[in-house]
């Protein structure tokens, strides 16, 4: 915490002739703040993109009334009615449960933008594991779709549940070993150290790292994050035209919402993972670009991972439950250790 | 799972005698979405493997054959609209052949080049709509626009022919509705030849995607004796390599004079009769029709339509089985005419219902995913089978 509370000190002075205990809860509190206004700020944009973007793949125009400009206020729209829409909860459904699941998807999910690395200076939890925090956090999503499915009283609901708990659970071990491969690289698990290793422009980030073996491990991850994050062709756990919805048939309202802000804000935070750990985060494309701010960088790169995301998902069928399974276990999780074993002998010698 | 004695998509697990397990019974439908309508199956799973597969229709059912008992001859024609909604033109053509054939009437040469052209378009449209849905089960959700996009030409020209969209009451008995407007027939040139390249993009992105074979071939075959033995018909038996085309088989209006091949299933992907053929027959069938329509719009004759179409339908008493080709498959139609005014009865042989009735043989053992694309690759259409 002590860089990020320099950071504030800095741009705030004011704050450090407070007590202790009174600063850091205004800080703690105003990045709390902070990352639920940008999650909340990312999916109205994400959800409007991807509709513009779908639009567009598919030969019509998206939404193109609500504000003016290119329905730019569509997302809002949608918000505002959702806000307002009847809270139904079905009556045999363990109530406490169904009303608890969104809110710890979403805290999962929220809690993983603690340890992002933003900027040289600026990340809100600098842990020296941070990787390994943003890794367990976001494993507890699956605690809150599984949660979801088994209290909505519904046997589609109780498949995507399932089906999700399955394959967050398989996938999740090649994400971690395609990640230990780019820390085999750099040495260590805090944020910072694994972008600040990457400096000095385009070629020394960790994916052209022992080329081609790290641009393998990045395009594991990044299959293997697409079904972390239930986007096709792995959205298995929602599919609409086997399981109606999956694990969200029941919900509406603002429940469902946040059902769908924990999936735009996971679909960031595994974009920003493998921007972190492959693309160099925060570091220019070439160093003489160093005058554009880090943020920039790290967002621009993340967003663009986002873009490829919704690409696929407008371009590819779906997979079936054994295909899934066959991919996890029999491709990605072989070619990983695989990968480490190479990366760390290569090491060695 | 093991997967001994069965198909590489059927699987059986294997569960240990002193596990206490129970099978779940899941009512897929009537508010399904990949159900295409108001189909219910009620499923008995073990997982997500399916033990046995029920249909339960009746959802959408209009009583057309009480209508039809009550209606003039003519007044049939916009029930027959009704049945297969996606492929109207092939409904009217049955029932006004049947008719034809009943009284022995002649029919102008023009209006059996339109009826076949409108036809064929017809059968274009409804293959699109197969080809986007069954896009869509498997999840791939873009090329049901795509689809849409290229359907929506379709329905232009037919609204520029007879004023509808959907419903079209277009094919009278002795002809059609409404000669075709000057120019139409260009049109619908200038249509084929720029709808044939796009079979070739729906390819791209759908046919040949890795992923969309892997879903579909090999799942849900069925072998030709079990397809003839329950009845089915159309894309869906000639996806199991039977050669099978009312078309070819029993010519009706002029299709024997055109050129064109019957497409069957050859299990290019996976084993004969599975999905995947099912699908491609359709995806061959169109190039069929555009070039079936290209032949007809070059031998249309001149001359009026409506020549021979009669004030007054007198159907001599009797009765007479008329089997059309639609793109769902063999639909009859059974007439009985007493020599009244009215139709004594309208019995029709759906071919989607047929079709439909394949499920419980097949489904077991598949998963709910594979249900879900079987049903897709069958083509039903609810509003023929509850009629």
């Amino acid at each position: 915490m002590d860089a990020t509370v320099a950071f504030f000190y800095d741009l705030i002075p004011a704050l450090s002739n407070l007590p202790d205990w009174l600063s850091y809860t205004i800080i703690g509190a105003v990045l709390t703040v902070g990352a639920f206004l940008f999650i909340a700020v990312f999916a109205l944009i994400g959800i409007w993109l991807e509709r513009k973007i779908s639009g567009h793949m598919q030969d019509r125009l998206g939404p193109m009334e609500v504000g003016g400009w290119h329905g730019w206020a569509q997302t809002i729209a949608d918000t505002v009615k959702l806000l307002v829409k009847e809270d139904i909860i079905p009556e045999k459904a363990d109530k406490f449960l169904f009303k608890f699941a969104p809110f710890i998807m979403f805290t999962a999910s929220m809690a993983a933008f603690a340890a992002l690395p933003w900027s040289a200076r600026f990340i809100p939890a600098n842990l020296n594991v941070g990787l390994l925090y943003i890794l367990s956090v976001s494993s507890l999503v699956v605690i809150g779709i599984l949660m979801g499915g088994w209290a909505s009283n519904n046997k589609w609901s109780l498949y995507g549940a399932m089906r999700s708990a399955a394959q967050m659970i398989s996938y999740e071990i090649p994400v971690a070993l395609s990640l230990i491969v780019a820390l085999l690289l750099t040495g260590s698990m805090d944020m910072q150290e694994i972008v600040r290793g990457q400096a000095g422009g385009i070629f020394n980030w960790n994916i052209f790292g022992y080329f081609p073996l790290l641009f393998i491990a990045f395009i594991i991850y990044f299959i293997a994050s697409l079904a972390e994050v239930n986007r096709t062709p792995f959205d298995l756990p929602e599919a609409e035209s086997e399981l109606v919805a999956g694990f969200m048939t029941e919900y509406s309202g603002m429940r469902w919402a946040f059902f769908m802000l924990a999936e735009y804000a996971n679909m960031f935070v595994v974009s920003a993972i493998s921007t972190t750990v492959f693309l160099g985060g925060w570091q220019p494309i070439a160093p003489f670009l160093d005058f554009i701010p880090g943020p920039f960088w790290f967002l621009g790169k993340a967003l663009f991972l986002v873009l490829i995301q919704m690409w696929l998902r407008w371009t590819l069928p779906r997979l079936r439950v054994d295909q899934l399974m066959y991919t996890t276990w029999k491709v990605l999780t072989p070619f990983s250790f695989a990968l480490i074993l190479l990366v760390s002998f290569i090491k060695v010698l | 799972m093991s997967k001994s004695n069965l198909p590489p998509t059927q699987f059986e697990l294997e569960i240990s005698d002193d596990l206490k397990t129970e099978e779940m019974t899941l009512s897929m439908g009537p508010q399904h979405p990949s159900t295409h309508g108001v189909l219910q199956v009620i499923l008995k799973t073990d997982g997500e493997i399916i033990k046995s597969a029920e249909p339960v229709i009746g959802y959408l059912h209009r009583c057309f054959e009480k209508h039809a008992e009550n209606v003039t001859y003519h007044q049939v024609i916009p029930y027959t609209d009704r049945l297969d909604y996606i492929a109207s033109m092939n409904n009217n053509l049955g029932y006004a052949i049947g008719l034809e054939r009943m009284m022995n009437l002649e029919v102008n040469e023009r209006a059996e080049y339109l009826r076949v052209i409108v036809a064929e378009l017809n059968r274009i449209a409804s293959h699109l709509i197969a080809l986007g849905t069954y896009g869509l089960d498997i999840g791939a959700f873009t090329p049901f626009l795509y689809v849409f996009r290229d359907r929506e030409l379709i329905l232009d020209l037919f609204e520029e022919l007879c004023g509808a969209r959907l419903l079209y009451n277009y094919i009278w008995v002795g002809g059609v509705a409404y000669d075709a407007p000057q120019g139409w027939i260009d049109k619908v040139k200038e249509f084929t030849d720029y709808f044939e390249p796009k079979i070739k993009e729906y390819n791209d992105i759908l046919t040949f995607n890795k992923i969309f074979i892997e879903r579909t071939a090999n799942v849900g075959v069925i072998p030709p004796e079990v397809g003839i033995n329950y009845g089915v018909s159309g894309p869906s038996l000639r996806g199991s390599g039977v050669n099978f085309d009312l078309r070819k088989d029993a010519p009706y209006s002029i299709y024997d004079r055109f050129d064109f091949d019957v497409c069957i299933g050859k299990g290019e992907m996976g084993t004969v009769g599975d999905t995947w053929d099912r699908y491609w027959v359709r995806v061959a069938e169109m190039f069929e029709s555009v070039k079936i329509i290209r032949q007809a719009c070059d031998a249309i004759p001149e001359g009026d339509a409506k020549e021979t179409v009669p004030r007054n339908i007198k159907v001599p008493p009797g009765d007479y089985y008329m089997a059309t080709e639609t793109p769902r498959g063999e639909l009859g139609y059974y007439i009985i005419s007493d020599g009244g005014k009215n139709p004594n009865r309208v019995k029709v042989r759906s071919p989607a219902y047929s079709n439909l009735s394949v499920l419980p043989a097949i489904a077991p053992g598949v998963m709910i995913a594979d249900l879900v694309a079987i049903i897709g690759s069958l083509d039903i259409v609810l509003g023929e089978i509850d009629r």
